[in-house]
């Protein structure tokens, strides 16, 4: 059994440039079986390593989105009580099978899944404060109990947990102690061209280049509010391909500036992108 | 194994846990770590560190406990003199084709102590020696991914090396924070409560269950209210000269203040260095743009929480006796500190911020002002921490 766990790790996709460090974290997560909580800005890519990891092991991804109203119950099973009153009354369907109005939620279905599965718990921190300490022990056992059909979930195969967080909430202790945790750097100018590069194939040297330079420039300047992530740089870019402009533009102005930056604050700093710093 | 190590962690305030730490070995055991000290480095750091405002001490105990790795002041001084004259540097990408022993961190070092026994001339090149450009574990220049250099650059990254590096200095939370940190700390500011005057909108299935039981099972609703934070914030800001130096702390607390949108009353008033019979509408504290401070005790209720901001630092008199206050058009009866006394009697919950450093409040000018100030209020540093620690106190029932 170990032997084969061993087998399964994770260098990256084809899309998903990923550092040593956080395939490191990864394969720690896989071998010890605890979920994996990743936390970085905005734009570092923490939605999308699931998705890599998803598509580099051949694994169906599933995603559970918090916000602000999710409650840990939803992720397990919702019994649509509602449903099932109506239903007496106007006489439809089966109200004694109670199976029917339980509906299980997106854990509930990477524990019921016949094949081991990526499950990704994004933007933990959304929920209320309470959240991740009630998932404690369906995390820890991967099992929990259906009180109306008397059934227990219980996973064929351990799900890849990815938890992300935006550092909004702190998050329990108790919670933090059973997860493995990494925390994104923003990429370096040489990983930045190479996750440029898996973007854009055959991308001019010069526009890559000019591009960079003037997208850093523009993070470092410290009255920015909004600081532009990779994502942004990457529509930027795309952008810049499609208008087909001249890479020498860029050491003057920045256009598309509101590819770049969101705030209009932070837009008015750069006068409309006629400022280059 | 390494359990110095687990209470150098702990003593440096990394709450590392033995589950944490159990885990640890587990995957020592199951060799995720490769065996080699840059691996153990980011099992730990992914392991035991559940926070990037932790991954500073984890580089610092990190690079303390194993520091003889990356030191050897004591070594005789042949040796430095052939690292020093060897000049064969290895290309970065030249790195050659041999398998690696697998050697722990210890044996490596009881192998390095056993070459220094043992050699007794300049070695460069080879794979055994002390040296420079070759691939045995110890020299410099060369490549062995599971070795010890002696002096020069870093050139392939190794552990003791990236923690020595410390790159995560500036995610400390002792640091300067941006209003973002603050904002998520005021979050913690809250009382629920269901006893709010608010539309009925959430479901509630026991009450449906109920009378629909007692509507003799025709299906009947109900709602209930949702619950909502109850809690109120008077902030009263020092906005005085001295304050100045403060200014971005200040106006970062504020942002987030403002920006949290959870509470049910926020209002904001600002002084002149102390509390007299006026507070002031803005921070420019402009003449007659005020309120009575007796209006203020009279118009908001004992719940509201009081949060003040101030250095509390101040010429004596302007404290303590009457008049003292610093506008010449303005003369007060009542010295501030009476004033303040009246604020504290009224106001059940409040705390003071001090955005001095709490190590200075015994040194700083003004510490005597300060300190006359926190035998009324408890003070705290206006930081990330302090926050933390008044917004307890704010909360404690």
């Amino acid at each position: 059994m170990s032997e084969e766990k061993k087998m399964i790790t994770f260098e990256g996709s084809e899309n998903y440039v990923v550092s040593d460090e956080l395939a490191n974290a990864v394969n720690v997560a896989i071998a010890l079986e605890k979920p994996l909580l990743i936390k970085g800005e905005p734009g570092t890519g923490k939605t999308m390593l699931a998705e890599a990891i998803a598509e580099a092991l051949d694994m169906p991804l599933l995603v559970w989105s918090i916000k602000s109203t999710t409650k840990a119950q939803d992720g397990l099973y919702v019994y649509d009580t509602v449903q099932r009153l109506y239903d007496s009354q106007f006489g439809e369907g089966d109200v004694a099978d109670i199976k029917q109005y339980i509906k299980l939620g997106k854990l509930g279905e990477a524990f019921a899944s016949d094949v081991q599965t990526v499950l990704l718990i994004d933007e933990i921190d959304k929920a209320d404060l309470e959240f991740p300490n009630d998932l404690l022990w369906e995390l820890d056992k991967m099992e929990f109990y259906i009180h109306e059909t008397k059934e227990t979930i219980k996973t064929k195969h351990r799900p890849i947990v990815i938890i992300t967080s935006n550092a909004e909430k702190e998050l329990p202790d108790a919670f933090l102690r059973r997860c493995i945790f990494h925390y994104i750097e923003f990429p370096s100018l040489n990983k930045m061209e190479e996750i440029i590069r898996v973007h854009f194939k055959d991308i001019d040297q010069k526009l890559c280049d000019n591009a960079m330079k003037a997208f850093y420039k523009l993070r470092s300047v410290r009255d920015i509010a909004k600081k532009p992530s990779t994502s942004e740089l990457l529509d930027w870019i795309q952008a810049l391909i499609i208008s087909g402009i001249d890479p020498k533009v860029l050491e003057h102005r920045i256009p598309f500036i509101g590819v770049l930056l969101k705030k209009n604050q932070d837009i008015d700093l750069t006068d409309g992108g006629k400022r280059c710093f | 194994m390494f359990l110095g190590f687990f209470n150098l962690l702990r003593s440096y305030g990394l709450k590392v846990s033995m589950q944490e730490w159990m885990s640890l070995m587990q995957a020592l055991e199951m060799d995720l770590g490769n065996s080699t000290l840059t691996g153990f480095y980011h099992l730990c750091r992914c392991i035991l560190v559940k926070s990037e405002a932790d991954y500073d001490t984890l580089d610092k105990v990190f690079a303390l406990y194993f520091k003889n790795i990356k030191e050897f002041e004591e070594l005789p001084e042949d040796v430095w003199k052939w690292l020093a004259d060897g000049e064969i540097e290895r290309m970065l990408d030249d790195i050659p084709d041999i398998d690696f022993d697998d050697i722990g961190i210890a044996e490596l070092l009881k192998m390095f102590q056993e070459r220094l026994a043992e050699q007794n001339e300049a070695h460069h090149g080879g794979n055994r020696w002390i040296g420079t450009g070759g691939t045995s574990p110890f020299g410099r220049g060369g490549y062995n991914p599971k070795g010890i250099r002696i002096g020069g650059e870093s050139r392939h990254r190794s552990a003791v090396k990236v923690a020595g590096d410390r790159r995560f200095l500036d995610f400390r939370e002792d640091h300067e924070l941006d209003s973002r940190d603050f904002q998520v700390a005021f979050r913690r500011l809250r009382q629920y409560s269901s006893r709010v005057d608010a539309q009925r909108t959430e479901l509630d299935v026991e009450g449906t269950v109920k009378a629909t039981g007692d509507n003799a099972g025709l299906l009947s609703l109900v709602y209930e209210k949702p619950r909502k934070n109850t809690v109120k914030v008077l902030l009263l800001m020092d906005s005085d000269g001295s304050m100045r130096r403060y200014s971005d702390l200040c106006n970062t607390l504020f942002q987030a203040l403002r920006k949290s949108n959870h509470f049910k009353d926020l209002q904001v008033y600002f002084f002149h260095n102390c509390i007299y019979d006026h507070v002031y509408k803005d921070p420019t504290c402009t003449y007659g743009n005020w309120v009575e401070t007796q209006w203020l005790m009279k118009k908001f209720d004992s719940e509201y929480k009081v949060i003040f901001v101030g250095d509390g630092a101040m010429a004596p008199y302007e404290l303590l006796t009457v008049g003292g206050i610093n506008d010449m058009r303005l003369f007060n009866n009542e010295p501030g500190i009476e004033w303040l006394r009246k604020l504290d009697r009224k106001f059940s919950k409040k705390i003071w911020l001090n955005p001095i450093p709490k190590k200075r409040w015994n040194y700083a000018w003004g510490s005597y002002t300060i300190n006359i100030i926190r035998d009324e209020f408890d003070m705290f540093e206006l930081s990330l921490s302090g926050l933390e620690e008044g917004i307890k106190k704010l909360l404690v029932r």
